[in-house]
């Protein structure tokens, strides 16, 4: 057989067809060999595991569990951990993002040096090394009785960090929380969006304010709603014997992964938050600066809208990115989804229902945050540009 | 009316000419939150530099000679520990007296990966080439057995080696595989292009930790013993895929740039499909892709850190050993900060690379 001839029927049809069956068959076999494997082990195949109860502990929990309670219910924890502190990343890193990229786009060369120093000192290293070093300097910080001290209201220890905290249910909390983000997605839609025309244009900035005093009247009234009663509404931590009481407690793996998180997030965000701004075109600013236009409408008009639109896009990508960096968990024992899975397997041998749900919890994630996201994305993008996403 | 005309026109119409010295004030100190900005920002600096410098430099103990109790009274760093266990953690738990071939090996990837880096070998068969000498002498080096070599077997391989070794397979492994899923992705075969799609996807959707999980725990409860091969070896197969996934996508991306005359030009010359994709669609997908690609190879460096989770001892699992054991316990800080400093180097210079051929590429355009 020529080269030639050879060459032709690697690229017909029924060669593609031949491969296609072969992957069929190989993957069948590969599902036949591991039943069979399973069933000599002795294990049952289906999902009535759920509802076994557990018989061990986790670490960290957002609502009450014990070790009778049953699988599901663990799974469904680990699952609100990973949302908690993906959320939780987010925001910080998103912070410090904004600082970050502020700092780099500034024509202050001293503030455009720290950026990028932060910037190349963070991203050049590997995450899950972040995670380690934090993990192990909170857990090297000194017992509750010499714990650092900031102004009585925030104790590093090595049994966690304690902050005020509100006495308020977890719920009420949960709830407050997606208020603010949907105050401020409200304001930041109202600010940029192209949907607005005639009146309601003109008042985006009184609008926008006006969602978020919406939104704080809201969380403050679920808040009110939720107070746990006969107790002030801030908790301070406070030293009472051998331990501190009171406030909120952070974990030392809690934290350490969220200082991590936030920290290489942050660099990443900040690197995308510049390119947003630098991706605008001179004129545009320029045509405002000729119009009139005072810095902080230059700003708040122009360069912001301007720079979300072309930041939204890859910041999806890094938001799912960031919150796939939770099950860093498993490395520092932090009870996210993925290490209540691996103990689940370890413990239940349900392998392929479990790796099921792992799969199924994580394209439920991202593909909220991508449909989340693309909606904002699609309600402030120039119309009439076409395919431009 | 002509006097003032007479005088505008013995003005220079050009806008006045800024010295250093004024570019310096105005960018410094030209406003006064300016001034706030530059002081207090040098200030910061100077201060984080300084204390630094205190640490790691003027109150440090290098030697390996200082032990453990005079190094802790020390104020600064404590680099003894790393004197006393660099041989652990860049070689890992490889016999002593050979550690010298674990070294040699290290030397020849890194050299391999530079060469690459040179335009002279931007070519698909002088790439292949180097790649796969390269990798077979890294094997022969680290695994020896042959040329009077004593057998080391990959259970003793480990540090900077073995990360280095994930990296180096993951890359000839995951390379060409990408570029087969991206063409069946592109396939107009149905049967091809919609599993490869979905796997593609399913694969990006998951964390990598998952998929070395799977790969190094899961497989071994699913598949009969005699299928299993070494753990390592499923764990480069785990990253290989992840690996492809991502960077088929870029190759897609860079296929899909390409204006579609390119192809058709092909097809009037009567070329083949497999011709076509390898004199001219391939070659110009892969200079447009070439930026992502190595950020890629950035991001895969920075991510063989994670395979510690699966319990193989490279270079992050055997700097945890070289702090973790009694007495240099408190040495934490210095034995991260030296695999920090490890990690900058090679990732630092990778992107400093991928930002250099971004530039060179923005040039050759215009």
């Amino acid at each position: 057989m020529t080269r030639d001839r050879l060459v032709t029927l690697l690229a017909s049809r029924h060669f593609q067809a031949v491969v296609a069956a072969i992957v069929v068959v190989v993957l069948a076999g590969l599902i036949y060999a591991g039943q069979q494997e399973l069933m000599a082990k002795g294990i049952v195949s289906g999902f009535d595991f759920l509802w076994r109860s557990t018989g061990w502990d986790i670490g960290f929990s957002l609502i009450p569990y014990s070790i009778s309670d049953p699988y599901w219910k663990v799974l469904l924890i680990g699952l609100m951990n990973t949302l908690f502190l993906g959320f939780a990343g987010l925001a910080l890193a998103t912070l410090v993002g904004v600082l970050v990229g502020v700092a780099r786009t500034s024509h202050n060369p001293v503030l455009n040096a720290i950026g990028t120093i932060y910037v190349e000192t963070f991203r050049n290293v590997p995450l899950i090394l972040q995670a380690f070093f934090w993990y192990a300097v909170y857990t090297h910080l000194p017992p509750p009785r010499r714990a650092i001290e900031f102004g009585d209201a925030i104790f590093l220890s090595a049994r966690g960090i304690y902050l005020p905290g509100f006495n308020i249910s977890n719920g009420a909390i949960a709830i407050c929380a997606v208020l603010l983000v949907v105050g401020i997605v409200a304001a930041l839609w109202l600010i940029s969006s192209r949907r607005l025309t005639g009146w309601a244009e003109a008042r985006r900035l009184p609008l926008a304010g006006l969602a978020l005093v919406v939104a704080a009247i809201a969380i403050f009234l679920v808040g009110e709603a939720g107070r746990i009663a006969d107790q002030p509404v801030i908790s301070m931590p406070e030293l009472r014997g051998l331990n501190i009481r009171g406030g909120l407690r952070l974990t030392s793996e809690f934290a350490a992964l969220l200082t991590a998180m936030s920290l290489y997030g942050g660099a990443y965000l900040g690197e995308i938050i510049r390119a947003g701004f630098l991706s605008i075109p001179k004129g545009q600013i320029e045509a405002a600066k000729a119009l009139g236009f005072r810095p902080f409408h230059i700003f708040t008009l122009v360069r912001l809208p301007l720079a979300i639109r072309a930041i939204l896009p890859t910041l999806t990508n890094q938001y799912v990115w960031l919150i796939k960096a939770t099950t860093l968990g498993i490395a520092v024992g932090f009870s996210d989804f993925f290490l209540v899975i691996s103990t689940s397997i370890n413990q239940s041998g349900q392998t392929v229902e479990l790796l099921l749900i792992l799969m199924g919890g994580f394209l439920l994630i991202n593909y909220t945050i991508g449909t989340v996201m693309n909606a904002i994305n699609r309600s402030i993008a120039i119309k009439g540009q076409g395919t431009r996403k | 009316m002509a006097d003032t005309m007479l005088r505008t026109s013995g003005v220079s119409m050009e806008p006045p000419r800024q010295s250093a010295l004024e570019k310096f004030r105005a960018d410094y100190f030209g406003r006064p939150s300016d001034v706030i900005l530059t002081l207090g920002g040098t200030a910061l600096l100077v201060y984080i530099g300084w204390t630094l410098f205190q640490w790691a430099i003027l109150d440090a103990a290098f030697s390996a000679d200082v032990g453990p109790k005079a190094c802790e009274a020390k104020a600064g760093a404590c680099w003894s520990v790393i004197a006393a266990r660099w041989r652990l953690m860049f070689f890992g738990l490889y016999p002593y007296e050979e550690h010298w071939r674990s070294g040699l090996a290290c030397a020849i990837a890194i050299g391999v990966a530079i060469l690459s880096c040179v335009p002279y070998f931007w070519a698909a068969k002088r790439l292949a080439i180097a790649w796969v000498l390269g990798f077979a002498a890294f094997v022969i080096l680290m695994r020896g057995g042959i040329f009077g070599l004593s057998e080391v077997t990959e259970e003793q391989w480990g540090g900077l080696s073995l990360t280095i070794f994930i990296f180096a397979a993951v890359a000839l492994i995951g390379m060409p595989l990408s570029i087969l899923l991206a063409l069946m992705r592109r396939s107009s075969t149905p049967f091809v292009s919609v599993p490869v799609g979905l796997l593609i996807d399913t694969v990006r959707s998951l964390p990598l930790i998952t998929i070395l999980f799977t790969v190094a725990v899961v497989v071994p409860i699913l598949v009969p013993s005699w299928l299993q091969g070494e753990k390592l070896y499923r764990v480069i197969a785990g990253m290989a895929l992840f690996f492809a996934a991502y960077q088929a996508e870029i190759i897609r991306s860079g296929i899909q740039s390409l204006s579609s005359g390119q192809d058709e030009a092909g097809r009037t010359l009567g070329l083949t499909y497999w011709q076509r994709m390898i004199y001219i669609v391939l070659p110009q997908a892969f200079r447009r892709a070439l930026p992502p690609t190595i950020n890629q190879m950035v991001i895969t460096f920075k991510e063989t850190s994670l395979i510690i989770i699966v319990g193989l001892f490279e270079f992050l699992a055997s700097g945890n050993a070289a702090y973790g054991s009694g007495e240099w316990a408190f040495a934490y800080v210095e034995v991260y900060v030296f695999i920090a400093f490890v990690y900058f180097v090679f990732v630092f210079s990778l992107s400093r690379y991928g930002a250099y051929l971004e530039r060179r590429m923005r040039i050759a355009q215009h």
